[in-house]
């Protein structure tokens, strides 16, 4: 896949290299690559000779193992194996117990442990959506405010949608020093303020109704924690709106990452206007596990009638041929489904059914634009006989040359196709916002679970193009 | 088989399209499914190519034999409003509670009491009956929250009942949880072929038994066509690389010796998801499961894609849990 000229590239390089730079905040939906991105970012950035520290949230645990990082101390640690004269370091996200450090920073140890131990406050720090949003935040304003890392690159967590990323402190910081929590505490004063009247008449009623709907003990717990955290309300909403600051200042860069997959680029164009509308600096997108081909200019089209092609021959072969061997063989392997789901090769090695397929094509078939190295007709009588030729393994040589030929122009027509509807939603995207750099990753075979795939993705995101 | 079905997974697997397969699915022969969403997300709307859903049960699509699908976005928010209108007659208040941020707070910051309120209406529709005392749905299928919090999500009893110990709230879990906790419930886990989510999809399986929930399917979704064995891309790769050029240039596509190379690339790349997808099956195999395996619908997802899982899912049939 090859971007159009119009789309302007995204050079990760100079980014990671300018020494301006000082944060860059991976964000997209879940599942597309926002940690293995974020930590391919932060080792490059390393090796080229910057101090990075890298906030990861929820990586596949493998990938934690690799860095040294699977421990939950909720510190950077150095991560071992870095080549060059810079550093990395990593950390892991726990927002737990990001929320108990803030709690036990900011007040004396006897409310601290009033706090920790309430039921509400035990219950928000662990599980309410947007705690975790609001803890990256919280740790990203910690790590900012050491000032021991050129850079810092941080994850953004799995949320249902992109935009959680941002709004999430925002709702956790408002209900924490908000009006509904003062109006909890302290109806009185509330209801003191002009214009705040009807609020102090629904008042009694309301928190009377929410006592009788969740129980009294429920908002009796609510207040002691709100009664507890008092005076930390100012610093959320203080720290909150710093760290928001942060994200708009021009050391900071956004990249969006995606899946060439249409919901991805959904959420990742609503992200591009959200971040526009912010005044937060977008760097580009990073289009994550994206297919290529060697092979592109056969098309989807071709290779599968290539391939029916030399799987009729196969069966004319055989019908001609010996008969009886076939019963033997699969008996479907004239359809494709004789190349799907099969563990093991389809037959034992029959010198019949391989020579039998030895004449293999119909002529008309072939078309004028042959090189002519094929035609040798000795090459193509020695290698089809495997059972007088030692071959590579016993079940290699069970697959003919016509089963192997057309499965690999199968398996190119499934990989076109992947390729043209990947290129159809990304085009989809680039119409929509043209402005937005792009840098293109291929999907590797396999996970990326170690430095060394890390330095994979690093060297695809610098390219900037699906390798193929 | 249990009449509430609820998919989770973990995000990005297919719980949505999933669900909504399976909806279709179990609507056969005359019968009506409730397809009900509680992430606010409007993917059932999606997915069938509809306008956004409304607070409101409405029919999204007819199966084989006369079947029905219907769709329900329940928002907490509306839930929350129509249970203090039922039992307090709050009328107008409900706004003043809202301007407050008292709905606001017991919908979305107020741990738990959101899921009540989701789960809770959910099993309402379950429990539901016309006037001849049948059920109105025959099955409802929930697209439920991912793998990390659905457990949470469905132990509502320990997450309320343990806060708010008495009141309606608490009531209400109680009903819940007497739901979802039988036979009548049944939570499938959608996962795909590689690592994070079968590891998602095991942490899932133990902390859901752990809440004595119980566990239906594993459901392996976007499943690719094993097209090559390994066997056979190591020879190509080896010395078969001529005849297979040879084989090429019958076809008579163009230049084939200079296709031979990225084929084989293409197939040993194959050959490494294969393997790594094998490592997989046989993690998921360890999970003891009923396992069904859905396959990639290699054009992209549409409503003839969405109708081809449902027949996948229906020839799986009866074993279906
Ligand atoms: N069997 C399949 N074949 C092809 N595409 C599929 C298949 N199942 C799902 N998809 C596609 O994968 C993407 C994710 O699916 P879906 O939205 O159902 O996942 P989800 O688990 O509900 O995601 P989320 O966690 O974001 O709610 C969609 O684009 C969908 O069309
Ligand atoms: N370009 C890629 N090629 C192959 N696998 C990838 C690629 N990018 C990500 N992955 C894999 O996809 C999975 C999800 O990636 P992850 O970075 O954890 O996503 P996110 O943080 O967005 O949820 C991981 O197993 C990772 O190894
Ligand atoms: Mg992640
Ligand atoms: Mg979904």
């Amino acid at each position: 896949m090859t971007l159009d000229a119009a789309v302007a590239p995204l050079d990760v390089d100079p980014l990671l290299d300018d020494p301006e730079t000082r944060i860059i905040v991976c964000c997209g939906s879940g599942g597309v690559g926002k940690t293995t991105t974020a930590a391919a970012l932060g080792l490059r950035a390393a090796e080229r000779g910057r101090k990075v520290v890298v906030l990861t949230i929820d990586p596949a645990r493998r990938l934690a193992q690799s860095m040294g990082i699977d421990s939950l101390d909720n510190t950077p640690r150095q991560v071992k194996g870095v080549e060059g004269s810079g550093e990395l370091h990593a950390m892991m996200l726990d927002m737990k117990r990001t929320f108990d450090e803030i709690v036990e920073a900011h007040a004396d140890a006897d409310r601290a442990r009033a706090i920790l131990e309430n039921p509400f406050y035990q219950s928000l720090s662990a599980g309410f959506a947007g705690t975790q949003e609001y803890m990256a935040m919280e740790k990203l304003g910690q790590l900012r405010a050491r000032d021991g890392w050129d850079l810092i690159v941080v994850d953004t967590p799995p949320s249902r949608s992109a935009l959680d990323f941002l709004d999430a402190p925002k709702r956790l910081g408002s209900f924490l020093d908000g009006k509904f929590i003062r109006v909890l505490m302290a109806p009185a004063k509330v209801g003191g303020r002009a214009g705040m009247k009807f609020l102090n008449v629904g008042m009694s009623m309301m928190t009377g109704t929410l006592g009788k709907l969740l129980g009294g003990q429920f908002l009796r717990d609510v207040q002691t924690f709100v009664a507890a955290m008092d005076t930390m309300f100012g610093g959320f909403r203080t720290r909150a709106d710093a760290t928001y600051r942060l994200l708009q200042a021009p050391g900071t860069a956004f990249l969006v990452v995606a899946a060439p997959e249409r919901d991805a680029l959904r959420e990742a164009a609503y992200f591009v206007e959200r971040l526009a509308a912010e005044e937060m600096p977008l760097a580009g997108l990073v289009l994550n596990r994206v297919h290529g081909s060697g092979a592109a200019r056969l098309s989807a089209e071709r290779a599968r009638a290539a391939a029916e092609n030399l799987e009729e021959g196969r069966i004319v072969d055989q019908q001609g041929g010996k008969a009886v061997d076939r019963g033997a063989d699969a008996p479907d392997s004239s359809s494709p489904a004789a190349f799907e789901a099969h563990e093991a090769p389809q037959a034992p090695a029959s010198a019949g059914a391989t020579a039998s397929s030895e004449p293999s094509q119909p002529s008309e078939s072939s078309e004028s634009t042959d090189p002519p190295e094929p035609s040798d007709p000795s090459a193509t009588r020695s290698t089809r006989a495997p059972a007088s030729m030692p071959a590579p393994t016993s079940a290699a040589s069970a697959t003919t040359v016509e089963q192997l030929t057309a499965g690999l122009l199968r398996l190119h027509a499934e990989r076109m196709q992947v390729v043209a509807r990947e290129e159809r939603t990304r085009d989809r995207f680039t119409a929509l916002h043209p402005e937005v750099p792009v840098a293109e990753v291929g999907a590797l075979p396999g996970d990326v679970h170690d430095l060394a795939g890390l330095r994979a993705i690093g060297d695809r995101l610098a390219a900037g193009r699906a390798a193929t | 088989m249990s009449r509430l079905q609820v998919v989770s997974g973990k995000g990005g697997t297919g719980k949505t399209t999933v669900a909504a397969a399976l909806a279709l699915a179990l609507a056969t022969e005359g019968k009506r499914t409730l397809l009900v969403e509680v992430e606010g997300r409007q993917g059932i709307a999606q997915l069938f190519e509809t306008e956004a859903l409304p607070y409101e049960e409405r029919k999204i699509a007819v199966a084989s034999g006369g079947g029905e699908v219907h769709a329900l976005a329940i928002d907490a928010e509306r839930a929350l409003l129509d249970y203090l209108q039922m039992f307090y007659k709050l009328g107008s208040a409900g706004r003043a509670l809202k301007k407050i941020g008292a709905i606001d707070f017991a919908t979305t910051i107020a741990p738990g009491v959101r899921d009540v309120l989701l789960t809770g209406k959910a099993c309402e529709a379950v429990r539901r009956r016309d006037k001849q005392g049948r059920f109105v749905y025959d099955y409802v299928v929930m697209d439920a929250p991912p793998t990390g919090r659905i457990t949470r999500f469905l132990n509502v009893n320990d997450e309320v009942a343990g806060l708010a110990r008495i009141g309606p709230i608490h009531n209400q879990a109680q009903a819940v949880m007497r739901v979802l906790k039988s036979p009548e419930t049944a939570v499938h886990l959608v996962t795909l072929l590689e690592e994070m989510p079968v590891q998602e999809t095991a942490d899932g399986i133990a902390e859901l038994k752990a809440a004595g929930l119980r566990i239906g399917n594993v459901i392996v979704n976007m499943v690719r066509p094993h097209l090559l064995d390994e066997a056979a891309v190591r020879a190509a790769a080896g010395d078969r690389r001529k005849e297979v050029a040879k084989a090429l240039a019958s076809t008579g596509v163009a230049a084939p010796t200079k296709l031979v190379g990225p084929l084989l690339d293409q197939a040993a790349e194959h050959a490494q998801r294969v393997e790594l997808e094998r490592e997989q099956r046989a993690v998921l195999t360890k999970l003891g499961l009923p396992t069904y395996e859905l396959p990639l619908i290699g054009e992209g997802m549409d409503l003839a894609g969405l109708y081809r899982l449902a027949g996948d899912l229906r020839q799986l049939g009866e074993a279906f849990a």
